[in-house]
């Protein structure tokens, strides 16, 4: 009761007139005939923590890969840094970028961390966390690495460095790839069910860092299965399902009032 | 020796020319449109089907043969095609075809969430190429790739139909003359032993390099 009681106090809430960073509107995506998202608008601005939540298949995770274009949405408007993203139909009727420097852009400003981490697995943890500023955003090899090492002491692994992420557990793989993320100094963190593919016993250590990082005010976007975390650390919540946001509210209300019967249930077999 | 140094020029020169074919014909048959695709399908179907003897003369005679024609229908002199560019173009040509699956097979193989992650971070494709794909590739590719760099040391002595010398024909040459068979052969089959022996410690440690990040078998036992 203790902990629950003080989250809201320490939690960063966003001021009204925050810029906005994310903005989806009417987004749909289908997978040939499979209807995944059927228009579901999302918002958040700078400082906020948006949680998704939802049973599997509710099309949260694919809601959050529209955002990067890592699944390319079939119609809708999506907005980061005020920019919308440039789509066109391609030969197949597909929706794809119009512009692949566009959309190259925007991602290297969106730090994604990936339920199965993928870190690359040829490169050592340092490695891992330079690649992307060293290559994509030109930044000085030895600013990299000074930047990096400070980034990796913050997770906890400042003495793995230059280990290959195959030799490490799951917990200080997710947490290297946190550094990753972090390292493109990113406008919102995007976290696809940053713990799902963790035992039991290392989905602590993950969420610490993810919630240290909610405390000081980082925009994330955050697709999570850990309702006790989104309740802590989140400044919103969105419920999906099938396709749909269902109820979307601050956390108080959706978990400790929510208005419909689907979003009752949800809570009552998850908690 | 000249004759072991020709062979090892041709060789080197075809693989290194099949690799470039084979990681442009895998990308092509991964990502290619349907053309594209289409031509890589005939082009590794025929390479693979047709015995590289018939191949290696058919390229080597109806390929001058084609280009001189073509020079002199467009006004310039014929030329003479050097034996060791020809050399290297034939075996090159044909070892494209199978560096293209083995390639393709590799990159197949470099889990998925890799390459997204490289495209989650705005790489761009050929920075993606060259940084995530092609060294993630690598552990997978390297045994098959050893397979046709050793196949391409033999494979030049099917060069010596053609008249251009390198070892074989050298060794049959220098045994004719002497009527040493025995020795000149012998000494031949020790040459080609030890281009193995050497190219298999070379190829140990590209691949021991290559697997840097991946735990060995043994130790996971």
């Amino acid at each position: 009761m203790m902990a629950q009681g003080a989250a809201p106090a320490l939690k960063h809430t966003a001021q009204d007139g925050a810029a906005e960073a994310i903005h989806v509107e009417n987004l749909h995506k289908k997978f040939g005939q499979l209807h995944v998202l059927k228009g579901v608008s999302l918002s958040a601005r700078d400082g906020e923590v948006i949680a998704i939540i939802g049973g599997s298949g509710s099309g949260k995770s694919t809601l959050l890969r529209c955002i990067n274009c890592l699944e390319n949405p079939t119609s809708g408007i999506i907005r980061v840094n005020g920019e919308e993203i440039k789509l066109k139909a391609d030969s197949h009727g597909h929706t794809v970028p119009a512009d692949r420097r566009q959309i190259e852009r925007i991602r290297s400003k969106l730090g994604m961390v990936f339920q199965n981490f993928n870190l690359w697995s040829h490169m050592t943890l340092i490695e891992n966390v330079i690649e992307v500023p060293v290559h994509v955003l030109g930044v000085k090899r030895d600013e990299a690495i000074a930047q990096a090492e400070k980034l990796l002491v913050r997770v906890g692994l400042a003495e793995k460095r230059d280990v290959y992420p195959a030799y490490l557990s799951g917990g200080q793989q997710q947490r290297a790839a946190i550094a990753r993320a972090l390292a493109i100094n990113p406008r919102v963190m995007l976290f696809d069910e940053p713990t799902s593919a963790l035992d039991p016993e290392l989905v602590g250590e993950v969420l610490k860092v993810i919630g240290d990082l909610a405390r000081e005010g980082r925009t994330m976007v955050l697709v999570t299965h850990e309702m006790k975390f989104a309740r802590e650390v989140a400044t919103h919540v969105v419920y999906l399902y099938n396709g749909l946001v269902e109820e979307e509210g601050p956390p108080e209300q959706i978990f400790g009032a929510p208005k419909s019967e689907r979003l009752k249930q949800f809570i009552r077999n998850i908690g | 020796m000249v004759g072991l140094l020709h062979s090892i020029e041709i060789a080197l020169g075809a693989t290194c020319l099949g690799l470039l074919i084979g990681t442009g014909g895998a990308f092509g048959k991964l990502y290619g449109g349907p053309v594209v695709r289409d031509l890589l399908a005939v082009y590794t179907t025929i390479v693979r089907a047709v015995p590289e003897l018939v191949l290696i003369l058919l390229l080597y005679y109806a390929g001058t043969d084609l280009i001189n024609q073509a020079l002199t229908a467009m006004g310039y002199q014929r030329v003479d095609i050097s034996g060791l560019a020809a050399g290297i173009a034939v075996l090159g040509f044909v070892q494209g075809a199978y560096s293209t699956e083995v390639i393709r097979g590799a990159i197949l193989a470099i889990p998925q969430g890799q390459i997204e992650a490289a495209r989650a971070y705005g790489m761009s494709p050929g920075l993606m190429l060259r940084r995530i794909t092609l060294p993630a590739m690598l552990p997978f590719a390297i045994p098959g790739l050893a397979n046709l760099w050793l196949i391409a040391t033999k494979d030049t002595a099917l060069l010596a139909v053609v008249g251009f010398y390198e070892l074989a024909l050298a060794t049959r040459q220098a045994a004719g003359v002497t009527k040493a068979y025995f020795t000149f052969f012998f000494a031949a089959a020790v040459l080609y032993l030890l281009l193995s022996l050497v190219s298999n410690f070379l190829i140990g440690r590209v691949e021991a390099w290559s697997r840097r990040g991946m735990p060995s078998l043994k130790e996971a036992r």
